[in-house]
């Protein structure tokens, strides 16, 4: 793997949300607007602060952990799409450059979305809600790793089928990361799933993600034990989903389908 | 005679039933203009997309620099570029920021200088800031070849490059072809429905027609070989037989 290819690749992306508000406005006004409304529904679920323990740090800090993945899994989505809205895949893998390093690079990005959401969200929510994310603790640094790992295999599996199926399979880009959300056990504590539910939940690594946060708020249980099972699913699926884009990405050569998307 | 840089053998693609290359082979030796020529859908675009490792071929060998294109992808596509008037750049970016992202894909050194001489050489000075989604379609040909030129490359496989170029224009990039042939022995399969640009450009024509070769020589040759009077009419002749 070449790191000044890579770089290329970031640097191609960098130019281009420079000078481009529409994109700028996708990485702050979401996120943005996302956390205005959940403030006001967490403001309003204060009120039965008795009966909903905890809501505030819940609510609020499930979703900005929330919005980090799903700009993980963008940023990696997103960064191949622009390829082939300018279609520029023929100019790329045209190069030297590797599928691996393309991965690489759309992962670099998807890293920077990821800071520059979690600053907008974490300094808003701290604004308007006087919310502090840093109740979690050092678990932070986990659980936020481990949600990056997750949106980015959500983002490489998405990629791999847009490939597969071409431009009309873009609208993934945007909705497949919603498939995961129910078994994410974002809002709600897992056990409130249904029993073959709950086995499906159990092997996505979000979901002990949010167990484990709500564990550390709660301060009930170590997340440890969570922790130890994101990692390790994250890794599996993750070594899986990158095996799959390379087998995609030969497939798409074979059937002549790298040189034909977006027409 | 030189050993080629590019050797093609036996190269077929296949899309299930329909076969696009039906088993070509040809050679490219150092500092050789190859014309690829055919009617639309002869299959030239499906061989420069297989020289180029973006498609992969159903049977055959394409070997570069001595090296198998199948296990050597990297090595041989550092030393390879193309252009092509249906392949633009990132259209958000500027003329300047779409080369720089070349250069550095291809990990070349002294960057800028590199850019500020080809951008001088394809007269290019005017439009170098330019947003590429505002550049005029030949302005845009134009950066599609500086693209190409920027990395040095020893093979340049160049699909229609001067189709929507003022004839000045094209003149000059004729001239900058023939001139880094000479000065860097750069090889090139060179693709145009301009026949004149083809017997003016090429040292050996191939003619595909559905998916074959059907004829292969000097433009001379080909054109006495056909008992026409000129390339044109040979094209003509060829694309109209069923």
């Amino acid at each position: 793997m070449k790191v000044h290819r890579i770089y290329a690749l970031v640097a191609r992306h960098l130019y281009l949300y420079r000078r481009s508000l529409p994109r700028m406005m996708e990485i702050f006004y979401w996120p943005f607007l996302d956390l205005v409304i959940w403030g006001f529904i967490t403001v309003y679920l204060m009120k039965f602060q008795g009966q909903i323990s905890g809501a505030v740090t819940f609510f609020l800090g499930a979703l900005i952990l929330w919005d980090i993945l799903f700009r993980a899994q963008q940023g990696i989505t997103i960064s191949f799409l622009e390829e082939i809205w300018a279609r520029n895949l023929m100019n790329l893998f045209a190069s030297p450059l590797k599928p691996s390093e393309f991965l690489a690079a759309t992962m670099v990005m998807s890293v920077f979305k990821v800071m520059a959401v979690s600053v907008v969200m974490v300094v808003c929510a701290g604004l308007f809600y006087s919310y502090n994310i840093f109740v979690i603790g050092m678990w932070l640094v986990p659980f936020v790793l481990n949600l990056v790992m997750t949106g980015w295999i959500i983002g490489v599996l998405t990629t791999a089928l847009i490939m597969r199926f071409g431009q009309e399979a873009e609208v993934l880009a945007w909705s497949m990361v919603f498939l995961f959300q129910p078994i994410s056990c974002v809002f709600y504590p897992m056990e409130v799933l249904p029993g073959w539910l709950q086995a499906i939940a159990w092997v996505n690594p979000a979901a002990h993600v949010f167990e484990g946060m709500r564990a550390v708020l709660n301060a009930s249980v170590s997340p440890f034990a969570h922790l130890a099972w994101a990692t390790g699913l994250n890794l599996v699926f993750l070594g899986l989903v990158i095996a799959a884009f390379h087998w995609t990405f030969e497939l798409c050569r074979e059937r002549g389908l790298l040189v034909r998307i977006g027409e | 005679m030189s050993t080629p840089v590019l050797h093609v053998q036996h190269l077929v693609k296949r899309f299930g039933a329909f076969v696009a290359v039906n088993d070509i082979s040809f050679d490219i030796r150092p500092g050789e203009i190859l014309g690829l020529l055919g009617p639309n859908g002869a299959g030239k675009t499906t061989t420069i997309q297989m020289l180029l490792g973006l498609v992969t071929p159903t049977a055959g060998s394409i070997q570069m620099f001595g090296l198998d294109l199948a296990a050597h992808r990297e090595e041989i596509l550092q030393q390879v570029n193309f252009s092509s008037t249906y392949v633009s750049m990132p259209q958000a970016l500027t003329v300047e920021e779409n080369l720089w992202v070349i250069a550095r894909l291809y990990g070349l050194s002294q960057i800028q200088e590199r850019v500020d001489d080809i951008v001088k050489r394809l007269e290019m000075e005017e439009f170098r800031h330019k947003v590429t989604r505002k550049l005029s379609s030949g302005q845009s040909t134009r950066l599609g070849l500086a693209k190409a030129f920027l990395t040095e490359p020893k093979i340049l496989f160049l699909d229609e490059p001067t189709a929507s170029l003022d004839p000045d224009i094209a003149q000059k990039i004729r001239s900058l072809l023939k001139e880094e042939r000479r000065s860097s022995g750069l090889s090139v399969l060179y693709t145009s429905h301009n026949m004149h640009e083809m017997e003016e450009m090429s040292d050996r024509i191939i003619f595909l027609q559905r998916g074959k070769i059907v004829a292969e020589g000097t433009a001379q040759e080909i054109v006495a070989r056909f008992g026409q009077a000129d390339l044109e009419e040979v094209f003509v002749k060829l694309a109209r037989e069923k």
